[in-house]
Formats: C-alpha cells, structure tokens, sequence
C-alpha cells in the first residue's frame, strides 16, 4: 500500500519537522544564567512520530478514497457519522438509556465527593456545550465569546447574593435572562455581520466583559473575586457538605435532562428549521422569508440564556468566583467540545464532553498535554471530519398520502 | 386590469457603473412573462433588486395583489418581500444541502406559519396543528414535482433536474402571488427540461404569474405571453414572442455580441 | 511638551511594531480571505526563537552586531517556516471547506502553538537580552525617545519599503495581486497560486517574527501567551486601516498605536486592552470595511 514515494516524503517531512522544531523544542536557555541545554533526544522524537504519522495518514487517507470510489460507483452506501439506527431501535435503546440512568441515579452512593466534583463539572460541560451547541452547531453562528454570558451569570448570583442575600432558585432564572438580555444587546448590533467578523467581535466582546470584571474593582471585587457564596438551598433544610453536593449533583443531572429535552424540541421545530437553513444558505434562507436577524438574535440569545443559568450553577458549585475563571480558552474548550463531538448533535456534545473533560481528569499523565490536545483536534477534526464524531441526523416524516 | 408588478425607472450603480438603467416593466397577473437578453444583460441584478438582496438606486417597485392597494417593494428586506408575495429561484441552485428534500419545502413555509420557541418547546396544540399542516402541504407539493418518494433524502443527493424542481417547489410553498424563475431549464438534458416546460404549464393552470429569465428561446418563445428583451442594464423591446422575433433591435444585440443563444 | 512628544514617539513605535504584524493578516486575508488568527502565535514563536538564538549566539562570544543581524535572521526564518507549515496542515486542505472551517482550524493552531511553546520552552516570564545598541547621538534627546525606539521605526519603514517594492515591481508582487484579485482566474492563467499563497504566508510571518524581536527587546520580557493580545491589537489595526488593504493595515496600525499612547498616557492604562478590544467590536459594527477598505457586494 505504501510505495517508495511515500517513505521517500516521510522522511523529507521528518527532516522538516526536526528542523522546524529546533530551536524551540531542542535548546533551552537561561538568558540571566547564560547557560543552554541542549534536549537532543526531542528532536529524534518529533522527526520519528511526524514521519510515522504522515504515513499512517497516508494509509488512512488512501483507504478512504478507495471507499469513496466505492461509494461513487454505488458498491457501497454513504455513512452519516456514526451508525446511530442501532441504538434507535427499542430493544437496544430502552436498556441502554435504563442502564445509562441507573448510573448516573446511583453514582453518589458508588464514588467519591472527588469523583462527584468531577462528573458536576463534566455535566456543566454538558449544558454549555448544548447551549453552545445551538448557536454554533444548529445555527452556525460562530461565537467566540461564549463564555462572557456564562460570566454573566456567575456573577449576577455572585453580586445578588452578596448584595441582598438573594437565593440560588432566585439567581437560576434571573442569571438566565440577564444572558439573555446580554446576548440581545451583544447580538443585535453584530449579526448583521460576515460570519468571521462575527467571531472577532463576540471574542473581543468576551474578553471586554472579563478585563471590566478585573479592574471595576468597586463593582466585582476585581481579581480577587467573589467568595462565600451560598449553595442550592432544599426548602431550607440544612445539609452537610456532602449532601449539599450530591443534592447539586442531581440539580445538574435534571439540569442537563432539561437541556436535552428543549433543544430536542426546538430541533426539529419551525424556528429549529430556520436555524439548520440559515447555516446552509443565509441568502437563500432569507429568500424563502426567513427574517435573518430575528432568527439569529433568537439562537443567540438562547445559547446566551443557557450559558447564563450554566453561570450561577457554577457559582453555587465553586461558591467562589473570580474573572480568571472566565477566559477566552474556557471558550474555546467548549467551542472543541462542540466541534469534536458533531456540530448541531446533541449526542455529540455528550460524547464530546467526555472525551475532552472526563479523559484529561482520570489520566493525570495527559493533563499538561491537554490544551495542547485541544488545539490539535480543533485542527484535525476540521481537517479530517467536519462532521464531528456524531453527526447530525435530520428528522425523517412518515408519508402518508 | 390592473398590473400585478410594476417597475418604474429601476436603476442599480455599482459604483460607477450602471447595472440596470430606467428599467421599465409590467407583469399582469397569471402571465408568463420571460425576461431575455444576452449574458450581463442585468437580468440576474434585475432580479436580487426586485427581491431585496440588492436596494436599488432609484426607481419603484409596486407589487398591487388582486383587490388590494398597491405596496412599494423597494427598501424591504428579502423576507419581507416574500412575505408580500414574491418568491424566486437561484441561477446557480441554492438549496440547504445537508437538510433533507422535504425540509426544505417546510422551510418555505416559514413566512407563512407563527410558531415560537415556547410553542416549540411546550408542544401546544397549536403548534402540533400548524406543524402537520406544514408537513401536508409540502408532501403535497412535493407529489406535484414528482419528488414525494425522495422526501427524506438529503437535497443533496438528489440529481441535477430534481434539484431545481424541488427549489420552484420550495418557492411555491412561500405561497406567491409572483414566481420569479432565473434560468430554471440551464444545464438540464431535453427530458428534464420537458418536465420543467409541463410543471411551468400547470403552475400557470393554477393561475400563478411567472416571471422568468431564461436563455433556452424555444422554451421561451413556447411558454410566455410576453417577453421583455434587456441589453446593457436598458429594456431593448418588448412584445409577444412573435412581435420580439421579428425586432431588429433585439436581433442585433444578440447577433451583434454574440451567436450561441437563438 | 516633552511629554507630549514621548508620547508621539511611543505611538509611533507601538504602531510600527503592529504594524509588522498587522502586515500578515491583511495579506493573508486579501489573498485567501481568512483571519489567521494564528498569525499572533508566529510572532510569539518569532520573539522566542530570538532568545534563544540570541542566548546562545552572547554565549559563543560573538560582537554585539553580528548577534542582532543573526537573532533577526534566525527569527525570521524559523517563523517563516512555522507559517508555511501552519498554511499547508491546518489550512490549504480546507481551501473549499465551508467558510468558518479554516477559522476553527486557525483558532486550533493558536491554541496548539501557544501550548506547544509553554511545554517546551517555560510558562514563566523569560527575560530577553537588550540587543538593540544605545546610539552615543541620541543622549541628548534621552528624555523623549531611545534608540530601541528609533531603532524600531528605522527598521519598520525599511522593512515596509521592501515589501512595497516587492509586491509593486516584482513578478511574484504581480502574481499575488493577481491572486488577491481572482484565485480563479489566476489559476487558469497560469499562476502557481498555492506557491502564491505560501510565499504570502512565509513573507508575513518573517516580518512578524521581526516585530517579535524588536518589541521583545523594547519590553525585555516574554512568554508563551504574547501573542495573543498583540494578535488582536494588529487584526485591530488591520481591520480598522480596512483588512486586505496593506496601505490601510500601516495606516491603521499607527493610529491605533498613538490613540493608545495618548490614552494611556493622559488618562488610564488600567483599560489599555479593553481599549483596544472596544475599538475592535466598535469598527466591526460600524464601519466593517474600515478607513481604506471597500465594501464588497456578495455575488449571487
């Protein structure tokens, strides 16, 4: 499968990638000092895996366009992502979600607080990544600055708590419309923007909302942050710490439940429809009497509502904020948590969560390497499978005539 | 009877040059009308000005639906414009690919339905009503285009022919008063392009004016009632198919540019 | 009034600095109409590379001039070869991907290369060496501007003259406005445009890796997450001269850098950056096609 040629490139890339590596991966000086150290030993490292994986993805990419010519001369049918209808059928499904179910319901009793802390923090992956979702995967609109809404929210339970006390089933819904609201105010003048000049904007609006955070000090405490804040209260029933989590672990669970069960809804709705098209075709959809920016603000401003309220259950989790919490990589990680997973595919942002937020916790050894991977699969995801792991499954309708 | 479309001294600049200058037409209701010309003519400019995707520079643009006053078009945004009743279908095809043959009907039922997100997410009774009539009147008009059987397909999927069928079908679904076709038979075999000619025929039955620009003349001269001849953003002429076959002005600018059209 | 012109030349330095930066975005933008918004991160790697270089070539004892023209040579090409190498992996395969596609893959290689420095080289504040020579002529004006930033202004404007030159009256000048022009029609016409575009991407991050070098000895301090801010405040400038415009990205730079000077000069510098980022969203909104930029009509 792999001729002269191929070797003969791998070997031209390896040679490369030594070179292009060396000074940054190879020498390490202390300019006080003037001493270097010489890492000899990377640079046959990184000449050996790149010429490795050029020729692996060689192998890979030789094999697909062998199944695509199949595909094209009709030997074989076009896979949509990964094979979902197996799980569609009742027999494998209903098991499996009861299995899935019990897990979760049962998982405080089984593991730790730590491990509890963990899967809180995976489920909020969840929801941002489904809020996300939304406006990026459904309707395509690329914002860069999610997580200034999810600041939003943290901070208004933050503030209301500190000022007046108010309670965490208060701040929920009061966290989420102010996301809204400030998804309305970001998004109304924006939308009407190119898709790329969309992101620059929602990434500086983000980074506007975190460095006022920082240095308003009278208004947010500065960098220092917020802290003591309370967590969910049950009808004022006093609860240890370990309860309060496990009762803020099944607030996520319902949390997430609740997530899945609106943007399920909206999907394949008249407004869900409109989004799937605007992302296709912009002019096009508008042309059919779509009113564009009405549909976007409203996609926006949802995503921006659900940031929100994923906002104060953070700072009920942390019971402490600070803006450091809030920076352009937390957005970016969601953003791979989107595109990883499927783009507009509720089952692929779970999926991607996992992957991204559960794999890095439970192996220590990768957690250094882990924005470093995040970077990677942004780039290999968009080079290799745009469709995400998962990929969207449209609605199919029953004829009857 | 009064003109379904009325366009008064239409004129686009781009910046100093004049894509469409004094254009004049009228477009009475439940006519074929066909907008011909060579390439560059300004048919297509014509067309993204009367729905909204251009603003025109100058001029007026008066759509009159049948008992009611008439409405300026001009300065309103594309949905707006098919709100009021004009729906049309792209040069190059430009449908939502990745959604499937029948969603993209649905799509253009948009402009004529109500539901919103609450609705969406509560399932009210109104919005399970207004979600099966959409699905029914998509079907339906998906039967009338021969595509019902592939309506779960991915729009992509679907061959060349049927692709611009199933946009005239999601133009229908907008419910227009006006249908505006841009070179609806192009790059279609002799087959596709007799289906088109019987589905325009039938659409016409129904009593529903076509305004169309199309380069295939005896599909042009067969179909309409009246043709507008454009050159260089000017109308040239005007008149029954017979009255513009015999125009010197039309003959010269097509022989005078270019051979390849007649 | 010394004040006042130290503040000018502050400007002026910040602008020729983003400049050289802000250079790589325009052209790249114009040719192939992405934001490369790992273009920040060639410079960053472009500063570092400099340390490094500069480090060891102080160590081998060599004269202080050799080292500054070797450190700007090293930099310069090793962020050239990070550029191309960013623009055949992460970009070229996504030429007629769907718009946003690059732009994901672009934020992607930001991330990676940001990371990859800190894992390799430190996450901490390296301190970089003064390269740039006190020039004896300019004591007497010490107050208002030193030679670091003299030295900055004389190099930009070499630099940009060169530039000028080369995409004026050279053959590969002509092939790149062509490509700006109609990638197509470029095509067809015989030009080599993924040559094209990789020259574009090797010319914008040498001149990058310069403003890396000159800024880092004007700082003295860098780290792994540089490139970031000043990333941004160059797309800033490029966007507000009018992104793809190379006139408008030098214009564009120097007002941005003097509005900064003079606002953190005579009101606060605790809102520098969120100065800058305002800017950003405010022309975007407003005037997306910037001070020289056209707007363009989206065919149908």
């Amino acid at each position: 499968m792999l001729t002269v040629k191929d070797c003969r490139q791998a070997l031209i890339l390896g040679l490369w990638f030594m070179f292009l590596t060396f000074p940054i991966l190879v020498i390490k000086v202390n300019p006080v000092e003037k001493t270097v150290v010489w890492r000899w030993p990377n640079m046959l490292w990184v000449g050996g895996v790149s010429a490795c994986v050029y020729l692996l993805s060689r192998v890979f990419l030789a094999r697909r366009a062998a199944r695509q010519e199949r595909i094209r001369l009709g030997l074989e049918k076009e896979s949509k992502g990964l094979n979902l209808a197996v799980f569609r059928q009742p027999k494998v499904c209903l098991p499996l979600l009861g299995g899935v179910a019990l897990f979760f319901l049962a998982f405080p009793a089984l593991f730790s607080t730590y491990q509890l802390n963990i899967m809180i923090t995976a489920l909020m992956y969840v929801v941002l990544g489904l809020g996300l979702n939304i406006v990026v995967g459904v309707a395509g609109l690329l914002d860069l600055g999610y997580v200034a809404f999810y600041a939003v929210g943290a901070y208004s339970y933050a503030l209301l708590h500190l000022h007046f006390g108010i309670g965490f089933w208060t701040a929920l819904p009061i966290g989420g419309l102010l996301g809204a609201l400030f998804g309305l105010l970001l998004g109304f003048p924006v939308l009407r923007l190119r898709g790329d000049y969309l992101a620059i904007v929602t990434l500086g609006f983000g980074e506007i909302i975190r460095l006022v955070l920082e240095n308003w000090g009278e208004f947010s405490q500065g960098p220092s942050g917020i802290s003591n804040i309370a967590r969910p209260g049950f009808f004022g029933l006093e609860m240890s710490l370990d309860g309060s989590i496990t009762y803020l672990y099944y607030l996520m669970i319902g949390m997430v439940l609740f997530t899945i069960f609106v943007v399920n809804r909206l999907q394949d709705s008249r407004i869900g429809r409109a989004w799937y098209a605007l992302r296709e075709d912009d002019i096009a959809c508008q042309a059919m009497g779509v009113d564009k920016t009405r549909t976007k603000l409203a996609a926006f401003a949802l995503g921006a509502a659900w940031a929100g309220m994923a906002g104060v259950f953070f700072a009920a989790k942390t019971t402490y904020v600070n803006p450091a919490s809030f920076t352009f990589l937390e957005s970016a990680i969601i953003l791979c948590i989107v595109v990883l997973g499927g783009m507009g595919s509720i089952v692929g942002v779970i999926v991607g969560t996992l992957v991204l937020i559960l794999l890095p916790e439970y192996l220590r050894a990768l957690a250094d390497y882990r924005m470093l991977a995040f970077g990677a699969v942004l780039v290999v995801m968009m080079v290799f499978r745009p469709q995400g792991i998962v990929s969207t499954v449209r609605r199919t309708y029953t004829l009857h005539r | 009877m009064h003109p379904l479309l009325t366009v008064s001294a239409l004129t686009m600049d781009f910046g100093g040059i004049r894509a469409l200058d004094h254009l004049d037409l009228r477009i009475h209701p439940g006519e074929i009308a066909a907008l011909i010309g060579p390439n560059g003519a300004g048919k297509t400019t014509f067309f993204n000005c009367l729905t909204g995707i251009y603003a025109p520079t100058s001029g007026d643009l008066l759509l009159t639906p049948p008992d009611q006053p008439p409405r300026r078009l001009n300065g309103l945004k594309p949905n707006r414009i098919t709100e009021q009743g004009l729906a049309r279908t792209f040069q190059n095809i430009r449908l939502f690919h990745n959604m499937t043959v029948l969603e993209n009907v649905m799509i253009g039922r948009h402009c004529r339905t109500r539901a919103k997100i609450l609705g969406a997410i509560f399932r009210t009774p109104a919005t399970i009503r207004e979600e099966k009539a959409i699905v029914g009147m998509s079907l339906a008009l998906l039967e009338r285009i021969g595509l019902a059987d592939q309506a779960n397909e991915f729009a992509k999927n679907l061959p060349y022919g049927a692709q611009r069928r199933l946009e005239i079908a999601r133009a229908l679904a907008t419910e227009p008063l006006l249908l505006l076709l841009d070179e609806p038979a192009a790059g279609m075999n002799p087959q596709e392009t007799l289906e088109l000619d019987e589905l325009i025929t039938s659409m016409k039955n129904d009593g529903l004016a076509i305004l169309l620009i199309e380069h295939d003349m005896k599909l042009v001269m067969s179909l309409s009632d009246h043709i507008f001849v454009m050159d260089y953003g000017r109308k040239i002429a005007e008149g029954t198919p017979e009255q513009v076959r015999h125009n010197p002005a039309v003959i010269k600018a097509y022989l005078g540019e270019e051979t390849d059209h007649a | 009034m010394d004040y006042f012109i130290e503040l000018v030349f502050s400007g002026l330095t910040r602008g020729s600095i983003y400049a050289l930066i802000a250079l790589g975005y325009t052209m790249v933008y114009g040719i192939i109409g992405l934001i490369n918004f790992a273009h920040g991160e060639i410079y960053m790697i472009g500063a570092f590379t400099a340390l490094i270089a500069s480090t060891v070539l102080n160590i081998l004892g060599l004269p202080l001039y050799a080292v500054l023209i070797l450190t700007a040579l090293a930099a310069a090409v090793w962020a050239a070869a990070y550029g191309y190498t960013v623009e055949r992996l992460a970009y070229r395969p996504l030429r007629n991907a769907p718009r946003l596609s690059p732009l994901i893959s672009a934020i992607g290689m930001s991330i990676f290369l940001q990371n990859y420095v800190m894992l390799a080289q430190t996450s901490d504040f390296q301190p970089f060496p003064a390269l740039i020579p006190e020039f004896a002529f300019l004591e007497p004006f010490a107050a208002v501007v030193g030679s670091t930033d003299l030295t900055i202004l004389a190099v930009s404007a070499l630099l940009l003259l060169l530039l000028t030159l080369l995409i004026k009256y050279t053959r590969t000048g002509k092939a790149m406005r062509a490509t700006a022009q109609d990638q197509k029609m470029a095509l067809l016409l015989g030009v080599n445009v993924d040559r094209v575009i990789s020259i574009t991407f090797v010319v914008g991050s040498a001149l990058a890796a310069v403003g890396g070098l000159l800024i880092a000895s004007h700082i003295g301090q860098i780290n792994f997450s540089i490139g970031f801010i000043a990333g941004i405040k160059a797309f800033t400038a490029a966007v507000l001269g009018g992104i793809g415009s190379i006139p408008g990205a030098v214009l564009g730079s120097f007002v941005l850098g003097l509005t900064e000077a003079f606002a953190t000069g005579y009101v606060s510098s605790d809102y520098e950056d969120v100065f800058a980022f305002s800017l950003l969203v405010l022309i975007l909104i407003f005037r997306p096609a910037g001070l020289l930029g056209k707007a363009a009509v989206e065919k149908v």
